[in-house]
């Protein structure tokens, strides 16, 4: 509007004012426009470069390594360096010989070693998601309902222990379940002799609920926070008893939350290192723990893309397509 | 609905199993006995014995040093990453580009830090570069999968924009950067800074991923507790957990209550 | 407004004491700490009645339907449905049934299953089920609409899920939260004249919450105003519109001209009232009950009055003022006139449009008469 200001006064303009008018018309060069003229200089839009940088960055450091894994698990573990065959070899004739060595992915079949490992890392996962599920409801009910001045510092009570080092919590476990542990010093006050926690399956599913169980209880808490309290009362309106109402109308309403705690449970138990090295004991096989092996003790990368690929197959892809069809069937909502 | 015994006891008995060890943890710190379980007496003797353990002080600054850059990376790319997915809704690899970013969530620590190691010597065997593995491998590693997590939460933030705000700016005459940040910026902050805290948290964590891509004498200081608990108690690890707890309860605390007297921005709850 | 059925006296038993109450309302009082919602009130609702609780925001009306359905316990007082005691009574053992104001539709569960739900949990057999929920579709015209879950249907259709699922268990008393709240106007009325027609044909009681007085005023056989907890006026529409019992009553139903006056003569058969906000004399052809020179308030309808350019005879030397005509709202079949008398005070007369496009109406600026009936106002002491 001011720029018409001129116009309606007819008089005449003093020199000082114009001058000082024709300034204002270019704004004063500021970080964002030298920005913009800077990429459009090097003939980069700017949604070209937003879209360009992390797209790069993520198909260089997450598809084309992937790639390279899938690669190495059709080599043979050699010694040298990078220890694995080449799958490219040239002849002195000019021709290039590809060498594909399934032995690695056979192997995986033939000792029972592996598929044992595989199966027995989904069954930790999922008693461990359902006992974590089992313990994060109530919890996360509760909080939801809590009074308004609890439910910040309930919540912050959950939040909290994520933000400190995984690792050390584990080792806190440790400590607490060892054969002079806390918990046995404890019951020896009764008289009760010892019990052996550590290097169990059983020291293993402690240790996923006790280190996710906070993930387990956000979305949780989010969708039971959402319900609404109308609901419940239409439901004891027409006759249903609490536990009808929670079975009837609680649990269904709350299933995403249960999904996607659920998911944030098992996902990273499935492929968890830490825990079953540091808590289980030698017979507790998970898959996480095979691929470090494979690495580290016995040095055959190969093997260990093969187990990493096999991985891949057998648990992420099926979890991210169900994750797909999760938010496929969230967004028609 | 359900008022009794049932829901409290649970609660308590859960918020019980988080506390309790960390708790014991806290207090056998500070116990003069070299058995963490067995109290003989209050002593700081293992705070002192922290601090004069040179491989787990340069551990630490190394880890630090490591988390703040990959951190800062993983802020930058997961944010255009994250206006790019949420703004442009129409370009080609879209698809693409929204499976990369949400991927590594859902990628076991194992595969990652195996497929980067592989990567980064088929990259030195082929182009000479990264020479060696050390500090900067395991930060462009970390970069990458907190770059997934920054995402995910700057895209949540960005989804509950008023876009209007943007409209509103542009019909005042601000070209589409400008208003990126004069608006964008400025109300999506809040996003941006626990999104830098929890990649500077993630990265502080990793234990597997620095374990594959870090070379001989870059040893994080995950890997360096890890090494020591794996041999059994060690007291020192109880005063260390104890310093890192000690300061994450005060950081969050401090951001909750400031989020408690602060009034909502945003309507209801969660 | 709508015309409203035409009761006889002998459906009106609130007129006839030795009629026994379905509801019994006694000395209710709920506090939710401090402060109480719910402030002794005493209610009596009879069968078949269809009795509106209207108020404000604020005005307890609600919380006095959830300690009916349960929801909430009184603090002190009792509530007896059809002679049963209902404290500590749980609201799924209630013979009452509600519709929410949100409709609390379940969104999980079709249209069918949202109405099943309370039969279900009387363990009706399926058969019986499945007909009961055929014969509540086409109760409320929704016989294609089973299938569907909520979130397909428009807000008209959800509030007629709401009431099929809130009557399917026959209750004696149905309790409804502003239940055409959430309807744009056009639907509303339409929907109104259905409710009334549903409740009839059912013979259920129905205590309708809402905070609109032209629903209470259309639906309802009598209304209860509710203010700050407490029970202002409980009666007939007509009652509450033409003899408010109080000034809250009168000026929050309708609108109304409002002054202050004081008592100078004061008979069996009328009273005389100076009004210096008039400007002159009211005259009312009734005794009041009340003190010689005591301060009272006279209230008075726009519609009640009249407007002349020429000064009207005035009987008793009273009930006639002037002013001049400062606003105008055409309203199309009347118009509203701000007057302000020479007092400076300003009231509003509406005056029917009867005259097509009539060039001789009274129009701005003009100095006019004001005057009205004997009995036209209404003398209140509180």
């Amino acid at each position: 509007m001011s720029i018409h200001g001129p116009a309606l006064h007819p008089g005449p303009v003093e020199p000082e004012k114009a001058a000082s008018r024709r300034e204002d018309a270019p704004p004063p060069p500021r970080p964002w426009t030298m920005i913009e003229r800077g990429l459009a200089a090097v003939g980069l839009s700017g949604k070209a470069l937003v879209i360009f940088a992390p797209a790069l960055w993520l198909t260089l450091f997450f598809l084309v390594p992937l790639a390279v894994v899938l690669q190495i698990s059709f080599s043979i573990k050699e010694f040298g360096r990078p220890p694995y065959s080449d799958m490219l070899s040239f002849a002195e004739d000019g021709t290039v010989q590809m060498t594909l060595h399934l032995s690695n992915y056979m192997r995986l079949f033939q000792d029972s070693l592996y598929v044992s490992a595989y199966f027995s890392s989904i069954r930790i996962a999922l008693i461990s998601t359902l006992i974590a599920l089992l313990i994060g409801y109530p919890m996360a009910y509760a909080i939801a309902r809590a009074p308004d001045r609890w439910r910040n510092i309930l919540l912050m009570l959950v939040i909290l222990p994520f933000w400190t080092s995984f690792l050390l919590r584990v080792y806190a476990l440790s400590t607490f379940m060892r054969g002079n542990g806390v918990i046995n010093n404890f019951l020896g006050l009764f008289g009760i002799p010892p019990i052996q926690m550590m290097q169990t399956d059983f020291a293993v599913y402690v240790g996923i609920v006790y280190t996710y169980l906070p993930f387990m209880i956000l979305p949780l808490y989010t969708t039971l926070v959402k319900l609404d309290g109308a609901l419940l009362e239409a439901s004891a309106d027409l006759g249903a008893r609490p536990w009808r109402t929670f079975v009837s109308i609680t649990l269904p309403l709350s299933m995403p939350g249960i999904i996607a705690g659920s998911m944030l449970v098992f996902i990273p138990a499935i492929g968890e290192f830490v825990i079953p090295s540091l808590l289980g004991g030698p017979g507790t096989l998970m898959i996480g723990r095979v691929l470090w092996d494979e690495f580290f003790a016995n040095t055959n990368w190969p093997r260990a893309a093969a187990v990493a690929i096999a991985m891949l197959v057998v648990v992420v892809v099926p979890i991210m397509l169900m994750q797909r069809a999760q938010s496929a069937v969230v967004e028609r909502r | 609905m359900r008022r009794g015994w049932f829901l409290p006891i649970t609660t308590a008995l859960g918020f019980g199993f988080l506390y309790g060890p960390i708790l014991s943890l806290v207090i056998f710190s500070f116990n003069e006995n070299r058995l963490v379980t067995v109290w003989s007496g209050f002593s700081l003797k293992w705070y002192g014995e922290l601090f004069r353990d040179p491989q787990m002080l340069s551990a630490a600054w190394l880890s630090l040093q490591i988390a703040a850059v990959s951190a800062t990376i993983a802020l930058v790319l997961g944010t255009l990453c994250a206006v790019a997915l949420v703004r442009f809704k129409k370009f080609r690899g879209r698809t693409a580009l929204a499976g990369m970013s949400s991927a590594p969530l859902v990628m076991p620590d194992v595969i990652t830090g195996l497929s980067l190691l592989l990567l980064f010597v088929a990259m030195e065997s082929l182009l000479g570069w990264p020479r060696g593995r050390g500090s900067l491998t395991i930060t462009i590693a970390h970069a990458t999968f907190c770059l997934a997590y920054v995402c995910v939460v700057v895209q949540s933030r960005l989804v509950d924009l008023d876009l209007s705000l943007e409209e509103a700016a542009m019909d005042l005459g601000a070209t589409p950067v400008r208003v990126f940040f004069d608006i964008t910026l400025p109300i999506i902050a809040p996003a941006l800074i626990s999104g830098w805290l929890l990649a500077f948290t993630l990265s502080l964590d990793d234990l597997v991923i620095a374990s594959f891509v870090s070379g001989p004498g870059s040893s994080t200081l995950p890997m360096v507790i890890f090494s020591k608990i794996r041999l059994g108690v060690s007291p020192d690890v109880n005063a260390l957990a104890t310093i890192i707890i000690g300061v994450v309860s005060l950081g969050v605390i401090a951001a909750t209550l400031l989020q408690m007297r602060r009034p909502a921005t945003k309507q209801g709850r969660g | 407004m709508a015309r409203k059925p035409e009761i006889a006296a002998d459906t009106r038993p609130w007129r006839d004491p030795s009629a026994k109450p379905f509801v019994r309302i006694r000395d209710v009082t709920k506090k939710f700490g401090d402060v109480a919602a719910v402030w002794n009130v005493s209610l009596d609702i009879y069968r078949t009645e269809l009795f509106c609780l209207l108020g404000g925001s604020g005005s307890g009306k609600s919380t006095l339907l959830r300690m009916l359905a349960g929801f909430e316990e009184p603090t002190s007082g009792t509530i007896e449905i059809d002679g049963q005691d209902m404290s500590g009574v749980p609201p799924y053992n209630r013979p009452v049934n509600m519709m929410f104001q949100s409709y609390a539709l379940f969104p999980h569960m079709s249209v069918e299953q949202n109405i099943a739900y309370g039969l279900k949990r009387d363990r009706l057999p399926r058969g019986e089920i499945n007909d009961r929920v055929a014969e509540l579709l086409s109760l409320v015209k929704l016989e294609d609409y089973g299938p569907r879950k909520p979130h397909q249907l428009s807000g008209g259709q959800r509030q007629r899920v709401a009431l099929a699922r809130a009557l399917a268990k026959r209750p004696k008393l149905l309790l409804l939260d502003e239940p055409l709240g959430a309807l744009d106007k056009k639907l509303r009325e339409e929907t109104q004249f259905e409710l009334v027609k549903i409740q009839e044909s059912l013979g259920v009681t129905f205590i309708v919450v809402t905070h609109d007085q032209e629903e209470a005023m259309t639906l309802a056989t009598r209304i209860g105003v509710m203010n700050q907890g407490e029970i202002a006026m409980i009666g007939e529409p007509t009652d509450i519109y033409e003899f408010p019992n109080s000034r809250f009553v009168a000026g929050f139903i309708g609108s109304v001209n409002m002054v202050e006056g004081v008592v100078t003569e004061d008979e069996p058969d009328h009273v005389r009232i100076r009004s210096a906000e008039l400007g002159c004399d009211i005259y009312v052809a009734h005794g009041v009950d009340c003190a010689p020179d005591q301060i009272l308030w006279w209230a008075i309808r726009p519609e009640k009055m009249q407007l002349s350019r020429e000064k009207p005879e005035a009987s008793h030397d009273a009930n006639v003022t002037s002013g001049v005509v400062e606003e105008i709202g055409y309203l199309g079949d009347m118009s509203v006139y701000q007057i302000a008398l020479d007092s400076g005070k300003r009231i509003r007369v509406s005056q029917t449009n009867t005259v097509r496009g009539n060039p001789d109406a009274i129009t701005w600026e003009e100095k006019v008469y004001v005057s009205w009936g004997d009995n036209a106002g209404s003398v209140l002491t509180v």
